[in-house]
């Protein structure tokens, strides 16, 4: 079933194999790289002969210390094969919840023939050469690309290594290596009968040839990839002894709770920290421009201290910002701006003019914040020699260069310790909090650890943009969608994500995503966006583009359907006969959510579809709405086709995990803004679905041998309009912004009636009461 | 003849309406009498004046009100929103310019006491003179000696806005006439000298009846309802009366006590809103003594009704069929929208048996909160949150207004209401929408 | 110095009264698989067992645990109950990024000391004040059903 709890099987790599000096032992020992370096960039690798490889140049100038240390067989930048034990699997993506550390090493450990337990995984230190994502074309963990990007070179460089260890196997015997095979790390001879481990060949295998081009397994062979594995990184995470950042501990290490100032641009003007410092156990208290912290033996010292600061800040004329007025800005840009343009096809003014009908509406979603489980973390110790960082991050070499771009040191010099994140969702691909860290930690000589309270997690967040679409549709004689245009206006996340931003006039490809092409047959499209940023950073948050143009366009298409008298689904199905895998997954959610039966008073079906990320998924979800404008979802039926699955339990759950998150969101979630101050704090006013809120949910995956497609948002991205059309479908009330407003959906007069629990007997004793409750009452 | 007792009488009246003219004129714009103040013998001096001064500055509980939530204490700024227009409290620090430096220890006692300023214009109430007039001029000077050794804060405070007539002040002495105490408390020889220090306390620097005593039409205390509870701001101060039923009748001196030193008794719940701050402020660092003293006199209030059909039931079926843990069961399953709100957010730290599973501050069982049928101080709670302070301790209830809506707070309120107190649910969304207003 | 009963224990520690629990066995102890997520006792991921009974050590003061036992995830494996709910964690694969997950298998495992048969409205009174921002309730709830050996349902 699955091994003993306790043993963690994916280990974290030992400071020591992390220096510069080891990760050039590492790789000096193998004689190739199989980072993603090589195979994404295959031709230009191609032209250079391997000892020339780039990566390979910049990390053997024959530093004093290369050698000793790893002896085993190191073929590129994923695996070590040492001559005993465990091998280890070094994955470029960064586990964050999704499973990746499972999937990439089932990818590995197909070609490579071994099984889960036969390896431990380590996260990949900061290598741009060796793990630069060939979809992101970075080092980084985002997008719903890692399964789509690392499939490809991981199976290549698993392929190869095996190739070469088969080869070492047949010279020893003297055999041809057609007569060997590997199956689970050990090389057989049909011939001879006889068998050796990998970690015999460990030497031998040095003096193979590197492989090009091994072909790879074919769907039919595949003897790990489309299982439901046990996940690697899940027993740690059951008894506690998983270490996520905020986890970490150093030697003589302080702990640092900040106030950051309330505004974002503001400036700290003055401090008074006598009081701070007569806190017992409160050792420090630093500034930096923006922020104060307080460092102390443990976080609650530090917090006291901080409670005692008395502090004067500048909001130096941002305390004139409010997210009405930023709304009301995206709405007049809108109306006044200059649109960048995303996607045209045929003529769309035209197609307008002879539309049979015209469906036209604005649509508006709100900032959104992370509020990952795990409150943003970073230890920091900056040596004169250079720096350590230990923190969970989706981006290690950004952590790298914002570390060593503080400290004026070369990026090699900042050692980035990558640990397990407790919650991703686009936070941790930016590097502005281990910034902040560097900035605090610089200033003392111990390691210093700084944790933001959930309070300053939430309002230091870096938001999802707010946005304002107007979206307009010409429907044809048969009710159809001939032409939509849809009007983007927001800021640019490329532009607050790039380090050297986004020239204006360029086109951010994340921010008419999802409504530039739709799963549908529509002719006649003009997809444009007028970019307005607004006066607060924005970031990537799960599902990006399409979380919030799928919204806008599904939404929408249920509007076009319903102003012609069509049933959603019958509607899309009509618009879906290019499309065959849309139209599949459409047509099975229908069926399997009972389409069309029978349903309650106040309770509708709601469909979304999209396609995502390579990945095609419908979502029906069905919901009941109360006379006081309650939403309790009842049942969500999801139905994908994500190509080709490598932990098809992994899928699942990132479709009901991604579901539920939208419709967390969907339901409660806005940033709002007065004063230039956020004004939510913690899950008191930022409010999450809870398990008693959650419905039953099932995921559905379409068996495929096509190339993977992503999943690890796709689920996010079908919530809103699911939820949203479901709502329509009860109450007859279209809400075109998000969060849902309850308000608006409370039966005329309810406000005047009182909102009771069902009647229970009040009279009856307490004894007639408690049958069957849960025992053991006394506190 | 009859032109002439015509021509008489409007004489008359005319010179009725002249005096009255006159009167009034007096009445209203007579420059206010500044009398000379001195301390006693019995008055301590240098830094035992001081330090008695802040004592009784910390049982006025001065900083409340003369303090914005972030700003400099006792600089004033706190905004009052009245049905007609709002007031700011005055800049209290010994700042020459802005605040009360320049005053003379006459002018002092006499704004305290009197409700005059510095210049002789009238006081509102909001500034509550009516009681602070029965505290000894010994008492208030040495509040004025403590003052004087505060940091000056060079800060202005805002103008009042207020409409007309109310922006009149030479009107309040009409006000005051009706609602003045015509002298300060006299001792009674009757009673114990620790009755007598917990009168003068209650009634003097405590100002306890400022707000659990209604209000009339002129916002003059109903002297009839004398801390029968009333609400201000969106909050309710309950009945301190010895009403068995809805007042403090069934506490003991010791509950009470304990109740005002930690803003917490077991079985009787915790104080919140304004409460809450008083206790956090003052009362939590007042002496055993003194709090004592309070709660003996307070014992003694004669019994007025409070809030029809707000008994406190200590232990109402369904509480008494939940365990910390878990519901009674015949609430399970019920889908209520109040039930699941009560789970996800508040069951974790009050319990399904009101224990307070964390702290006892969490505690619901006994609290008149839950048991108050019009629940006013419970969708307050929710919305706001709560916070006590003290020097041995507190705890926190953060603000639940934000995230859910008017019908999920009177849906956990009623919840709450009929689980915790027995009482049937009677909050409706738009009871909810007016407590956030009247609570801001 | 206070002492207190860690998983079976006596830790002495030099803390202020009222540092919470929590951070006594992060910072003071080392035992950081009880976690910190909201400190309002709002999401549950700190949640321990004091006397075997479900505890929100981000707003317990350490003075208010007296000599009772305190449990964490590090330990509940040691018991019957929390061994049967970890397999089943991982039976029916319900960690996602594993934040929270602590804070779930704690309540989890108290929720079947007191009701070793619950059902679906007793998991929601247990289970609703611990936040999962992945939100893998559906196999939470599937998981505390297989602890307790109650029939497996779609999860």
């Amino acid at each position: 079933m699955h091994g003993p709890i306790g043993r963690p099987a994916y280990g974290v790599l030992e400071p020591e194999d992390l220096s510069v000096a080891s990760r050039r032992r590492f790789l000096k020992a193998g004689t190739f790289m199989f980072g993603f370096a090589v195979l994404a960039r295959a031709g230009k690798a191609a032209a250079q002969s391997q000892g020339e490889e780039p990566s390979l140049r910049a990390i053997t100038p024959g530093g004093p210390e290369s050698g000793a240390a790893f002896d085993g067989f190191a073929p590129g930048g994923f695996i070590r094969i040492p001559s005993q034990g465990k091998i280890t699997f070094i994955i470029p993506s960064t586990e964050m919840g999704q499973g990746i550390y499972t999937g990439e090493a089932m990818l590995l450990a197909e070609e490579l023939e071994v099984t889960l337990d036969q390896v431990e995984v380590v996260p990949a230190p900061p290598n741009e050469l060796l793990y630069s994502q060939p979809i992101l074309k970075s080092q980084a963990t985002g997008g719903s690309t890692s399964t789509r990007g690392a499939w490809g070179p991981l199976r290549q460089a698993g392929a190869a290594a095996r190739t070469m260890l088969i080869a070492a196997a047949a010279q020893r015997w003297n055999v041809a290596t057609d007569t060997c095979f590997a199956d689970q790390g050990r090389v057989y001879c049909r011939a001879n009968g006889q068998s050796l481990p990998y970690g015999a060949l460990v030497q031998a295998v040095r003096a193979q040839p590197v492989p090009r081009n091994v072909p790879l397994k074919q769907p039919g062979q595949f003897k790990l990839i489309g299982r439901s594995l046990q996940r690697v990184d899940t027993p740690s995470k059951v008894n506690g002894t998983a270490v996520f950042g905020i986890d970490v501990k150093v030697p003589d290490m302080k702990v640092a709770v900040m106030e950051i100032c309330p505004a974002q641009g503001g400036r700290l003007r003055s401090m008074e920290d006598r009081g701070a410092r007569t806190v017992p156990g409160v050792v420090d208290v630093l500034r930096i421009d923006n922020a104060v912290a307080v460092v102390a033996d443990h976080f609650w010292a530090a917090k006291k201290g901080l409670e005692q600061l008395e502090l004067r800040w500048d909001f130096a004329g941002h305390e004139k910002v409010s997210s009405e007025r930023i709304l009301a800005d995206l709405k007049h840009a809108s109306e006044n701006g200059k649109p960048i343009l995303g996607r045209v096809l045929g003529d769309a003014d035209k197609a307008m003019d002879d539309a049979d009908s015209r469906v036209e509406a604005v649509y508006e979603l709100p900032f959104l914040a992370h509020a990952t489980m795990e409150p943003m973390n970073t230890t920091v110790h900056v040596r004169p020699d250079g720096c350590d960082i230990w923190v969970g991050t989706q981006a290690p070499t950004a952590v790298q260069g914002a570390a060593a771009k503080v400290l004026g040191i070369p990026p090699e010099r900042v050692m980035v310790h990558n640990h397990l994140i407790g919650g991703g969702f686009g936070r941790r691909l930016v590097a502005e909090s281990v910034t902040q860290a560097v900035q605090f930690a610089r200033q003392v000589p111990y390691p210093l650890k700084v944790v933001q309270t959930r309070e300053q997690d939430i309002r230091h967040d870096l938001f999802r943009p707010a946005y304002y679409d107007r979206i307009a549709a010409g429907l044809g004689p048969d009710g159809l969608v001939k032409v939509m245009t849809d009007r983007i206006t927001g800021g640019s996340v490329l532009g607050s994500y790039l380090p050297t931003g986004l020239p204006d006039g360029t086109l951010d490809s994340d921010a008419v995503e999802g409504a530039d092409r739709t799963p549908y047959s529509i002719p006649n499209v003009r997809v444009d966006w007028i970019r307005r940023d607004p006066p607060i950073k924005v970031n990537w948050w799960r599902g990006v583009g399409p979380a919030h143009n799928v919204h806008v366009v599904e939404s929408f298409i249920d509007e076009c359907a319903h102003s012609v008298g069509r049933d959603p689904v019958e509607y899309r199905l009509a618009m879906l006969k290019d499309n065959p895998r849309s139209y599949r997954v459409l047509e099975m959610a229908a069926r399997r959510s009972g389409w069309g039966k029978p349903l309650p008073p106040r309770t509708g079906r709601g469909v979304s579809l999209h396609d995502s990320f390579g990945s095609h998924l419908a979502l029906v979800c069905e919901a009941h709405v109360t006379p006081a404008g309650e939403v309790r979802l009842r049942r969500l039926v999801a139905v994908i086709d994500c190509g080709q699955t490598v932990n098809p339990n992994s899928v699942q759950a990132q479709i009901e995990g991604g579901v539920l998150f939208g419709i967390s969101a969907a339901l409660y979630n806005a940033i709002t803004i007065q004063e230039g101050q956020v004004e939510q704090s913690n899950f008191n006013d930022y409010r999450q679905l809870r398990i008693n809120e959650t419905p039953p949910i099932e995921v559905h995956i379409v068996q495929s041998t096509d190339d993977p497609g992503g999943v690890g948002e796709a689920g996010t991205v079908s919530a809103a309009p699911a939820l949203a059309n479901a709502i329509f479908a009860a109450t007859g009330v279209r809400l075109r912004r998000l969060p849902i407003d309850r308000a608006a959906l409370m039966e005329k007069g309810a406000g005047k009636r009182v909102i009771a629990p069902p009647a229970v007997a009040l009279g009856l004793g307490a004894a007639a009461l408690a049958w069957g409750s849960d025992t053991g009452g006394a506190a | 003849m009859k032109g002439s007792r015509l021509r008489r009488f409007g004489l008359i009246a005319l010179v009725v309406a002249g005096l009255l003219l006159v009167a009034a004129i007096a009445f209203f714009a007579w420059p206010a009498k500044l009398e000379a103040v001195a301390p006693s013998p019995a008055q301590p001096t240098g830094r035992a004046l001081v330090e008695k001064g802040r004592y009784l500055a910390t049982a006025a509980d001065c900083v409340a009100c003369h303090s914005t939530p972030n700003g400099e204490p006792y600089a004033g700024g706190l905004a009052f929103k009245l049905p007609f227009g709002t007031i700011y409290s005055s800049n209290i620090t010994p700042d020459r310019k802005n605040g009360i430096g320049a005053w003379s220890d006459a002018e002092f006692v006499r704004a305290v006491r009197h409700g005059v300023r510095s210049d002789g214009q009238q006081l509102y109430p909001a500034f509550p003179y009516t009681a602070y007039t029965h505290m000894s001029t010994d008492d208030v000077l040495a509040i004025r000696a403590y003052l004087n050794t505060l940091r000056p804060v060079n800060q202005a405070v805002a103008v009042n806005q207020l409409s007309f007539p109310f922006n009149q002040r030479y009107l309040m002495r009409a006000w005051k006439l009706l609602f003045m105490p015509r002298q300060p408390l006299q001792p009674d020889p009757n009673q114990s000298a620790e009755w007598n220090r917990g009168a003068y306390l209650v009634e003097g620097a405590g100002h306890c009846a400022e707000c659990h005593t209604p209000r009339n039409l002129l916002f003059g205390l109903k002297s009839g309802q004398k801390f029968a509870g009333a609400t201000t701001q969106g909050w309710k101060a309950y009945n301190l009366t010895s009403d068995p039923e809805t007042g403090i009748g069934d506490w003991s001196v010791d509950e009470i006590t304990r109740y005002l030193a930690t803003g917490h008794t077991p079985g009787r719940g915790a104080a919140a809103g304004s409460m809450g701050e008083a206790v956090s402020l003052s009362l939590s660092r007042l002496t055993p003594q003194d709090l004592r003293a309070m709660a003996v006199y307070l014992k003694t209030i004669p019994p007025k009704p409070g809030t029809p059909g707000s008994k406190v039931n200590p232990n109402p079926p369904l509480m008494a069929a939940s365990t910390p843990f878990a519901p009674a069961r015949a609430e399970v399953g019920s889908d209520a929208v109040g039930l699941r709100i009560f789970e996800g957010a508040c069951a974790s730290c009050h319990g399904w048996d009101g224990s307070g599973t964390h702290s006892p501050y969490g505690e619901l069982r006994g609290a008149q909160t839950v048991n108050d049928p019009e629940a006013t101080n419970l969708v307050q709670v929710i919305l706001h949150g709560s916070e006590i302070r003290t020097p041995q301790g507190g705890a926190s209830m953060p603000s639940f207004g934000r995230a859910y809506n008017d019908a999920e707070i009177a849906a956990v309120a009623n919840y709450v209401l009929r689980h915790f107190g027995g009482k049937a649910a009677t909050v409706t969304p738009e009871r909810v929408a007016k407590a956030r207003r009247e609570g801001e | 110095m206070t002492t207190i009963l860690i998983n079976g224990e006596a830790r002495e520690v030099d803390v202020p009264p009222d540092m919470p629990l929590l951070w006594v066995l992060r910072d003071v102890v080392g035992l950081t698989g009880t976690k910190f997520g909201c400190g309002i006792a709002q999401c549950g991921a700190c949640t321990v067992h004091v006397d075997g009974k479900p505890a929100r050590s981000c707003v317990l003061p350490v003075s208010a645990v007296g000599n009772r036992a305190v449990t964490t995830v590090e330990a509940v494996g040691e018991t019957e109950i929390g061994r049967r709910v970890q397999e089943a964690w991982l039976g029916v694969e319900v960690v996602q990024c594993g934040y929270c997950q602590s804070g779930q298998i704690m309540s989890a495992a108290a929720l079947l000391g007191r009701n070793p048969a619950p059902d679906d409205a007793a998991i929601d009174a247990a289970m609703s004040g611990n936040i999962c921002r992945c939100a893998t309730y559906p196999r939470i709830r599937a998981a505390i059903k297989r602890a307790a050996g109650l029939p497996a349902e779609t999860v």
